[in-house]
């Protein structure tokens, strides 16, 4: 028996790609829900290469066929990048750190952007979900093939338990990111918007029947309290900046959370104290995880291959 | 001579924005920087993790009070890092508006004030106003940052002459360039200035390669300061002749 440890997104990915294999498994679940339900889901590898290492724009993009087998809410409608005209600069610079991409005039794909921005990047291949969705399918699924869901381990363990996982590894630090939902039903926005801005960058992803995901921010500290007020302020006026119907929109919920990362903000596979860990996963858990969990569920099934 | 401290290299290196500490690491190696800035405004207390990486770099940390909007608080900031670094070293930033940040000069002296008197070895964050920075060495201030430029717009030295005269006005005051340099050849002409060090973050941090670039930054300011210390050549005006003209020959049509 395999015991993976947590319910998240690397959780969750580990102990589907185990399953899948025909390896007998279990989820062991902490009291405390897990911080990928507040991520983005989107599948951007590329547009993460403006700042991820070449590991993730390659092997990142696995993650999208992964998805649009397993996830309802899976959409394949590309990523629309803009800059407020002052910004034009960031564009360019977007630009050259990534590939990928054409040269589109915004409005051409989503009409109520028009007249606010004269050019944009274009990421066609990228792709968007909504975490809630697609955990729960991945945890559907898993019931459906019979894999129980415990509170006590009673196997090899794979830990996924994210920033709790500290104890373990010492290298593993906090890196707080908050978000927010709005309920815009003016805003007909129908793909992930990323805004680019010196202080403020925001993406925006929708989540169907006027709903939409503004988020993130990146704070080094390991405050796991609700969204702060100046947070609140930067996410709202770059939502506002991409589209003024914003104003009026409901905030439905607001969270904040502690992503996992090691030194290099790479998410890894190790073994450590008798465990394998699949960790670190940074602002990448969506597209990484299943990637870093079917390596996983590749060697695990070689080891008891070899075992027999 | 930074309140006591000699420093081989005179680039200062801000530690925000980068992709990783891991990146960040290697780019303050690669730089030679012996001083490195951290913010602990927004992180507080909790951000531990991130300051330890900074710790293990070796170099002198200068805390800093970014993102504080009133003398207030940038007094309680500086009492933290304090506190959480064991340092009287501190970078006061008082800003004064929200899109520029550019410094609240007033509530800078104020502040100034109170954490000297609390025995701080303030590095305030400061305009090229003349006056501005009398008021601070006032206040007990033995250190200037003047901008370059605003925070992160990588313009350079927007006003080179109000820079020179500063340069001119406080020849024995230690100034640092802080702020606005986009390019090593900017912070070379700030070292060629005159000027003692140049502090920097946004121009390494977003560079396709920051590494790379925290090198060209650590090569550039040692070469302004050699060049400084050789002494330049004046400018020379070739549009008038300071010699007869004589030796051409006229050809008599």
């Amino acid at each position: 028996m395999i015991s993976v440890l947590g319910a998240g997104v690397a959780g969750l990915c580990a102990a589907t790609a185990l399953a899948e294999r025909g390896l007998p498994v279990e989820v062991i679940e902490a009291a405390t829900p897990p911080v990928s339900r507040l991520a983005g889901g989107m599948l951007a590898p590329f547009c993460e290469g403006e700042s991820a290492p070449e590991v993730i724009v390659s092997r990142g993009q696995a993650a999208i066929g992964w998805w649009r087998a397993r996830a309802k809410s899976f959409e394949q409608r590309g990523t629309l990048v803009v800059a407020a005209p002052r910004d034009a600069g960031e564009l360019d610079r977007f630009a050259r750190a990534t590939r990928g991409h054409d040269w589109v005039r915004p409005d051409d794909l989503e009409p109520d952007l028009s007249g606010r921005f004269s050019a944009g990047l274009f990421f066609a291949d990228e792709a968007h979900m909504d975490p809630h969705e697609a955990l729960a399918s991945l945890r559907e699924r898993l019931v459906a093939r019979g894999v129980a869901f415990r509170e006590q381990p009673s196997g090899r363990i794979v830990d996924c338990r994210g920033i709790a996982a500290r104890d373990r590894l010492r290298d593993l630090r906090a890196v707080r990111g908050e978000m927010l939902e709005l309920h815009a039903p003016e805003v007909t926005l129908t793909r992930t918007i990323r805004l680019l801005h010196p202080r403020f960058p925001c993406y925006i992803v929708p989540r169907g029947k006027g709903r939409y995901m503004v988020g993130a921010t990146m704070v080094e500290s390991a405050r796991d309290g609700a969204v702060t007020a100046r947070s609140l302020m930067e996410l709202l006026s770059a939502a506002w900046t991409v589209h003024p119907g914003f104003g009026e929109a409901e905030v439905v919920s607001t969270g904040a959370g502690l992503r996992p990362a090691f030194p290099d903000n790479i998410p890894r596979l190790r073994r450590e104290g008798g465990r394998i860990h699949l960790n670190g996963m940074y602002r990448h858990g969506f597209l990484m995880a299943p990637v870093l969990a079917c390596e996983l569920a590749e060697e695990m099934a070689k080891e008891t291959c070899h075992a027999h | 001579m930074f309140y006591g401290t000699e420093l081989t290299s005179r680039l200062m290196l801000g530690t925000a924005q980068y992709p990783s500490p891991q990146v960040l690491r290697d780019a303050i190696a690669a730089s030679g920087a012996e001083v490195i800035t951290v913010s602990l405004r927004r992180e507080g207390r909790e951000g531990g993790a991130f300051r330890e990486i900074l710790k293990d770099s070796g170099c002198r940390l200068l805390p800093n009070t970014a993102g504080c909007h009133s003398a207030r608080e940038a007094v309680t900031t500086a009492q933290m890092a304090r506190e959480l670094f064991g340092t009287d070293w501190i970078k006061l930033e008082v800003i004064g508006h929200a899109d520029t940040l550019q410094p609240d000069p007033f509530a800078l002296v104020e502040a100034a004030h109170i954490l000297c008197a609390e025995g701080f070895e303030v590095f305030p964050y400061t305009t090229e106003d003349l006056i501005l920075g009398e008021k601070l060495i006032e206040a007990g201030c033995r250190v200037l940052m003047p901008w370059g430029a605003p925070i992160g717009s990588g313009q350079g030295l927007s006003n080179r002459s109000g820079l020179a005269r500063m340069r001119a006005h406080f020849p024995d005051v230690p100034l640092v360039i802080d702020a606005g340099i986009g390019a090593p050849s900017q912070a070379a002409e700030a070292m060629e200035m005159g000027f003692d060090a140049v502090l920097l973050n946004t121009a390494v941090a977003s560079a396709r390669n920051p590494v790379a670039m925290a090198r060209a930054f650590g090569q550039a300011v040692e070469a302004g300061l050699a060049a400084h210390e050789a002494g330049l050549m004046p400018r020379r005006d070739m549009a008038r002749a300071s010699t007869p003209v004589f030796g051409m020959a006229e050809l008599a049509g």
